[in-house]
């Protein structure tokens, strides 16, 4: 902390040079190393833990903690087994999660960066005012529109018994529900992003193609759609994750046989003693997805959350 | 066509999704070729194209009686209007292209959120019955011990969880800042953030977990005790510890947030400040609090934001981990308990009492994006 100081008041080229290196090398001094070893370590063994335990015996798992592996190394994957093909099998959960996140990343994905375009590139009256509504509604609590949309969705509207406006979602098979439950609760996010990735591209390209007489539709797919596939691609990947993890959308509009993982297990979990030996397995198997997205797609997924938040 | 929806849910899940999402881009697709060899200059075409664009998602809403068959037409719609543009200048066709543009997501946003948003604010003066009562429930909530502990943790989570993972976060992005190996780093932290609260929630189960003195320990962190020679504890009972174990979770979760947002802006502050400030003879505490905090402030406001928002939302970890454990309640979690009890009004008044606490968080971001925008 105090070497780079003395070396200070030279001004010439070279030592400026020197002294900008030394004050990058003195931010990554031992202490802060250190420190950053103590955090990665701390937040890395949690998830490890849970891998070690998930591969182990049954009976080992009731008896010691994971790290006795280390000291009588036994694994098995009879746990992965039980999960996926036993009686308590989370194998229907996991396909019904992966049937509830793809329409629900797709469906606000297409309606959003339209939306996303008009706010950005359409001028027209009140248009801040209600771009800012939109992204009001983004922190309006989901758990809000819980109730009156449950009872729209399994009520329907009915001017009386005869007169029915609209009947409802029940009958539109399993997963209706929870799809435009998770459009709906995505987009006024979908529309921020996706607005502040395009609203900037340089103006002078759109210009220039106004000129040459495109129309909003043209520029919209031949321009704004292909300059912001980063964004939109980063955004799928953020809405994927989020409705793979989401348990409360799941709580209230998925029905029992739509349940998804998360919900599966957090019903597990509740009856924590009879067969908690299999919900390290299980949880492993429901975050096996996140993470090799998030792995295999870690480039785009920061891109895009950084497009929308270090604007704000 | 209810037909034709009810017998795509009657297929396995797997093939759903193609079926689904297909029949969405489909419908996308003939209705753009309808439009294009549609001839469509002249006013009369405006109107009428004016008005098909209310009418038809209306048509829809009363001919299948669905909304999710209403939004996919309005969703489709949208892609025909702005086609018409192909073949026009602004003026023509721009009502209807922007109708177009917005129409979808508006039609949604509007069941979906505004309506019972206002919904939701009738229904906390009714009873579970639909009646009339004033404000008999937010007097209960406010008169019972339970509901007070509940408000109060909700406040208590909104307070610490922020500010410690933003604190970590941001330690931690000041600390590997271009050191050998960054990214790796960051994904460590980082990756907490793929894992669902559930999943977590399991986890953190198991790092807590008790068993009696004498026994072996299977939960790390009295297994730690142990080895320092202490005596187990069961956490989870402990009041008020046990809530602050669970705002441990979603720290975990919530600090690779917040180091990812805030590294980047950590490398968007100007070199040449840091190096006027070394060379003004100010050391490295000193440079971090007057020169990096200012440049990453506004960064800093967002991660605060959101995580402050998450926190009041907060609902699975509690549901997952501490339903059964004492004081340990969220506004959150228990108005998803009260709404499966069929009590939908004292629900809906948790909801307005929720909505009241996030809304300074709103006007006050609503500020900043308006200042932005008037400086665009």
């Amino acid at each position: 902390m105090t070497t780079a100081v003395s070396a200070a008041p030279a001004i010439d080229e070279r030592s400026f040079r020197a002294a900008t290196k030394r004050t990058k090398r003195r931010l990554t001094s031992r202490g802060a190393t250190i420190a950053s070893l103590v955090i990665a370590v701390l937040w890395t063994i949690p998830t490890v833990g849970l891998f070690v335990t998930s591969i182990r015996p049954r009976d080992e798992i009731i008896r010691t903690g994971w790290w006795e592996i280390f000291v009588n190394p036994t694994v098995t994957f009879e746990n992965y087994e039980a999960v996926l093909f036993g009686s308590e099998s989370l194998m229907g959960p996991f396909i019904n999660s992966i049937a509830i996140s793809l329409p629900a990343t797709v469906f606000p994905l297409v309606i959003a960066s339209m939306a996303a375009y008009a706010f950005a590139w359409m001028p027209f009256k009140g248009r801040d005012t209600i771009f800012i509504l939109v992204f009001a509604l983004q922190i309006v609590p989901i758990q809000m529109a819980l109730v009156p949309l449950l009872s729209l969705f399994s009520r329907g509207v009915k001017l009386d018994n005869d007169n029915v406006i609209y009947e409802g979602l029940q009958q539109a098979g399993l997963f209706s529900q929870v799809w435009v439950a998770h459009t709906i609760f995505a987009l006024p996010l979908a529309i921020f992003l996706l607005h502040n990735f395009i609203s900037q591209i340089p103006g002078d390209v759109i210009e220039a193609a106004r000129v040459d007489g495109a129309s909003h539709g043209q520029i919209f797919f031949r321009i704004v759609l292909p300059l912001s596939l980063p964004a939109i691609a980063s955004f799928a990947i953020f809405q994927f994750l989020w409705v793979w993890n989401d348990l409360l959308v799941a709580i209230i509009f998925a029905g029992g046989q739509a349940s998804p993982i998360t919900r599966a297990l957090g019903e597990l979990t509740g009856e924590f003693g009879r067969n908690w030996q299999l919900l390290p397995a299980g949880a492993f198997i429901s975050i096996i997805v996140p993470l090799i997205v998030f792995f295999s797609l870690q480039r785009y997924f920061v891109r895009g959350l950084l497009a929308g938040s270090t604007k704000g | 066509m209810k037909d034709l929806l009810s017998a795509i849910g009657k297929l396995p899940p797997l093939a759903q999704i193609p079926i689904v999402i297909l029949l969405f881009l489909a419908a996308a697709a003939l209705v753009l070729f309808l439009i294009e060899i549609a001839p469509r200059k002249g006013r009369t075409y405006t109107i009428i194209r004016a008005v098909a664009c209310i009418l038809i998602p209306v048509a829809v809403f009363l001919l299948l009686g669905s909304v999710w068959w209403a939004a996919a037409v309005a969703a489709v719609l949208g892609g025909v209007f702005f086609v018409l543009d192909y073949r026009q200048k602004e003026g023509t066709g721009y009502l209807f292209a922007l109708a177009g543009f917005l129409a979808p997501a508006f039609v949604l946003l509007v069941i979906g959120l505004v309506y019972p948003t206002i919904q939701t604010l009738i229904n906390s003066f009714l009873s579970s019955r639909g009646n009339f009562i004033g404000f008999d429930n937010f007097v209960w909530i406010f008169s019972s011990e339970n509901n007070l502990v509940t408000i109060r943790n909700t406040i208590i989570w909104v307070l610490v969880v922020p500010i410690v993972s933003t604190a970590i976060g941001l330690a931690y992005a000041v600390f590997i800042d271009r050191s050998r190996g960054e990214r790796f780093f960051k994904a460590l932290v980082f990756m907490p953030m793929a894992i669902s609260f559930v999943g977590a929630s399991i986890i953190f189960r198991f790092i807590y977990a008790y068993r009696e003195e004498g026994q072996s320990q299977y939960g790390l962190l009295n297994q730690i005790v142990v080895w320092f020679g202490g005596s187990p504890v069961n956490w989870l009972q402990q009041v008020p510890l046990n809530s602050f174990l669970l705002m441990v979770v979603l720290i975990w979760v919530q600090t690779g947030f917040a180091m990812v947002i805030l590294s980047a802006a950590i490398k968007g502050v100007p070199a040449e400040q840091m190096e006027a400030a070394q060379l003004d003879g100010t050391n490295a505490w000193q440079r971090f609090w007057n020169v990096t905090i200012p440049g990453i402030s506004s960064s800093l406001v967002v991660v605060i934001t959101t995580i402050s928002i998450a926190s009041l939302k907060v609902f699975d970890i509690v549901r997952t981990m501490g339903m059964a454990y004492p004081d340990t309640g969220v506004i959150a979690n228990d108005m998803v308990s009260l709404l499966q009890n069929f009590e939908t009004g004292r629900s809906s008044a948790f909801a307005v009492i929720l909505f009241l606490l996030v809304l300074p968080i709103v006007i006050f971001n609503a500020r900043q994006i308006q200042k932005q925008r008037e400086i665009r």
